[in-house]
């Protein structure tokens, strides 16, 4: 059911036809695609490209600059299931391809990170357990997605400069709901927010789509929600898009929700338009004649991580890239008003997070008053003293 | 604000009839031009100047007033004393910043969206020449002796330097992320590059043996303000070729370099999210837009003091003023 495709520009350059180049950098992108239901709204559906799209833009742009440099970046597309993963890897690897952007999850990127050795270079640009910036971090991966715990830091920052402090926090069954759910309660304490009361919304599975389900969610959500103590906001943490969408509006008491549905926290939405944003959508709709989502975005940074990096070392050598990307040195704009630069701790990418309500950017943490000695973007996240991660050490 | 409007009475004072001349800012958001008149810094008028007006030039004559209309892909051209709109000329989609010709013969544009950089002859009012440059083309300058057009590419991070007799990039210089803006010593010999997000000026030697060169970056601290909001944007150098003004926008400040050295002598606390500057033609005044507090600071230059807020239109963007 899954198809394994090519989005390859680079099929001939990988035999080698041609006149040497200066200095050629091919790139991977290796999604792992899970069986998966539909979204709760049609305007939430994966597009075929996801995230491929985003690399192509990326190696556009990248060779944009590259052809001023005698540089020749290239990148390679592969789709595949959890159980041909480890097979696509390997022949990436075996063309010679030694810098993966990696979209999976959490214990698939993890084998594969291992799998590949230390002579490859992952950039993570999907999973968001903040474990893997913690205990389980690896010294080959890069983490261009946030963690959970930046983007519940970044809604708890808006919710407490709002003085919203009494949260009534609604999880959903999944263990990944659970782990978002953590790390909201972690944020709640970090930033001294309130958790007042917690409720489990149960997943019991079945169809994402029925004729007038509205009726019944009307009926259902005041219900699910009535008699809670009395809270400021709700916060929904639905990483598995069952329920988060249906309590604006629904919920009992007339109180904002946050997290999923109401305001929730991206690394980047297709009506995003400061900081130079327009640039991008229009470039990204123009090649993909669709709306970007954040996976596409996130592989797009990736790939300019990559592309900076190049750029900025002559090098395609992964051990020079990761050493330069870790460095005081490097930086990447990247349409947030700010830098973006990576934790020397743990390989995650400092980056604000942008808070939307699905229609435009309503606000962008971190929040004005959240400081930091190092940066105020450390104020999201695990910080150094608070991560146990290892590999990273010297 | 409380300290300029403190200054607002020193400024009319120091205010003379003599030298006035008309100031054009153009309003982002409220799709305007506003006019002030630097004797009295009063607001003559404002007209309607087409949607999200930009970039602003004049002719070397005075006569005409040109004005990126981003969101038309057009660049209007209004009569500069009776404001009325004469023509349009092609500019390609989106056009944000220009530079002209000396003799006003040429429009140099950034095309963000297209990669490109067009060529547009005023006269004729037809494109010349569109120049494939970096991702996101945005600061524009011409060299005084008119050899090399300038562009700034805002993703790819470059100064490319273009030949204006067969168009092709000469050379490139990678500076820091996101180039905003360039500009050129009035004599020719230093090129200044500013990097909104890198939060630097690079300095550049255009006419070093061998090609341009990087010489140094200047850096901006102002205690009690975060790092990342130093974001240099808009400049200006004295004709003396003593002193660079940078405008570092979120940080609401201009920092005054010293060009001999290269260090930052002054921070002027402006307006809000100061964005352009320009000069009077006397260089008397230098002009600075708030995009965030919708108004105009006036710096006296030689004292390199802030003596006058004067409000304008929504979210004022560029500013130029009337050559004498």
């Amino acid at each position: 059911m899954m198809g394994r495709f090519l989005l390859a520009l680079a099929g001939c350059a990988l035999i080698g036809a041609g006149p040497v180049r200066a200095l050629e950098v091919v790139s991977g992108v290796l999604r792992v695609d899970y069986p998966s239901q539909l979204p709760i709204s049609r305007y939430d559906l994966r597009p075929d490209d996801l995230g491929f799209a985003g690399a192509v833009l990326a190696t556009e742009d990248n060779q944009t600059t590259g052809r001023f440099l005698g540089m020749e970046f290239l990148s390679e597309s592969v789709a595949a299931t959890p159980e041909s993963a480890p097979d696509a890897l390997d022949r990436m690897i075996a063309d010679g391809i030694r810098l993966i952007v990696v979209m999976a999850e959490a214990g698939d990127l993890l084998a594969l990170a291992d799998r590949a050795g230390d002579d490859v270079l992952i950039l993570n640009a999907s999973a968001r357990d903040t474990a893997l910036r913690d205990d389980q971090c690896r010294a080959n991966i890069l983490h261009v997605a946030p963690s959970e715990a930046m983007m519940a830091d970044a809604v708890a920052q808006f919710a407490l400069w709002k003085q919203w402090r009494r949260w009534f926090l609604i999880e959903g069954s999944n263990p990944a709901d659970r782990m978002l759910a953590d790390a909201y309660r972690r944020a709640a304490d970090k930033f001294g927010a309130t958790i007042v009361e917690t409720r489990v919304f149960e997943d019991t599975g079945g169809s994402r789509r029925t004729d007038t389900g509205h009726v019944l969610v009307q009926r259902q959500i005041p219900v699910l929600t009535q008699n809670a103590r009395e809270h400021d906001l709700i916060i929904a943490a639905d990483a598995s898009d069952v329920f988060g969408l249906y309590l604006p509006f629904h919920a009992w008491d007339p109180r904002p929700v946050m997290g999923a549905g109401g305001l929730h926290p991206v690394t980047f939405h297709a009506a995003h338009e400061a900081w130079g944003a327009t640039q991008f959508q229009r470039r990204f709709e123009k090649l993909a004649t669709r709306y970007v989502q954040e996976e596409d975005y996130q592989v797009w940074l990736a790939l300019r991580v990559i592309g900076e990096a190049v750029i900025r070392t002559n090098s395609n050598d992964p051990g020079v890239l990761r050493d330069y990307i870790l460095s005081d040195a490097f930086e990447l704009a990247a349409f947030k008003g700010r830098p973006v630069d990576f934790r020397p701790w743990n390989g995650q990418m400092r980056q604000p997070v942008l808070l939307t309500d699905n229609k435009l950017t309503v606000s962008v943490s971190p929040q004005e008053g959240y400081l930091h000695q190092r940066s105020t973007l450390d104020t999201l996240g695990l910080d150094e003293p608070e991560s146990a991660c290892m590999a990273f050490e010297e | 604000m409380k300290q300029l409007a403190a200054l607002t009475a020193l400024g009319l004072a120091l205010a003379s009839p003599a030298f006035a001349s008309k100031v054009y800012v153009s309003n982002e958001k409220g799709n305007t031009i506003t006019v002030i008149d630097s004797a009295t810094w009063e607001v003559l008028t404002e007209f309607p100047a087409g949607n999200r007006p930009r970039g602003i030039g004049i002719s070397p004559d005075g006569k005409h007033l040109y004005v990126c209309a981003s969101d038309d892909d057009t660049v209007r051209v209004f009569d500069a004393e009776t404001y009325e709109e004469l023509w349009t000329l092609p500019s390609g989609p989106d056009p944000e910043l220009f530079t002209m010709h000396p003799d006003g013969s040429l429009l140099y544009i950034a095309n963000e969206d297209d990669n490109l950089v067009t060529v547009v002859d005023t006269a004729s009012h037809t494109i010349v020449a569109e120049i494939p440059v970096g991702v996101e083309p945005e600061g524009m300058a011409i060299s005084p002796d008119t050899r090399f057009v300038i562009n700034t590419s805002e993703t790819t991070n470059m100064a490319h330097f273009i030949d204006t007799t067969d168009y092709e990039i000469k050379h490139n210089i990678l500076v820091d992320q996101r180039p905003r803006y360039a500009v050129y010593t009035d004599d020719g010999t230093g090129l200044f590059v500013s990097s909104e997000i890198g939060g630097t000026v690079s300095v550049i030697d255009p006419n070093a043996d061998g090609g341009p060169q990087l010489l140094t970056k200047i850096g901006f601290e102002v205690a009690g303000v975060q790092p990342e909001w130093l974001q240099p944007v808009g400049m200006q150098v004295t004709a003396d070729n003593k002193w660079l003004f940078v405008a570092l926008g979120p940080a609401n400040r201009v920092a005054v370099v010293d060009v001999a050295t290269n260090e930052v002598v002054k921070y002027i606390l402006v307006g809000q999210r100061v964005w352009q500057l320009g000069f009077t033609p006397d260089q008397k005044y230098l002009i600075t837009t708030n995009g965030n507090s919708n108004d105009v600071t006036i710096i006296d230059v030689d004292a390199q003091k802030a003596v006058k807020s004067v409000q304008v239109g929504q979210q004022p963007w560029g500013v130029v003023v009337a050559p004498d």
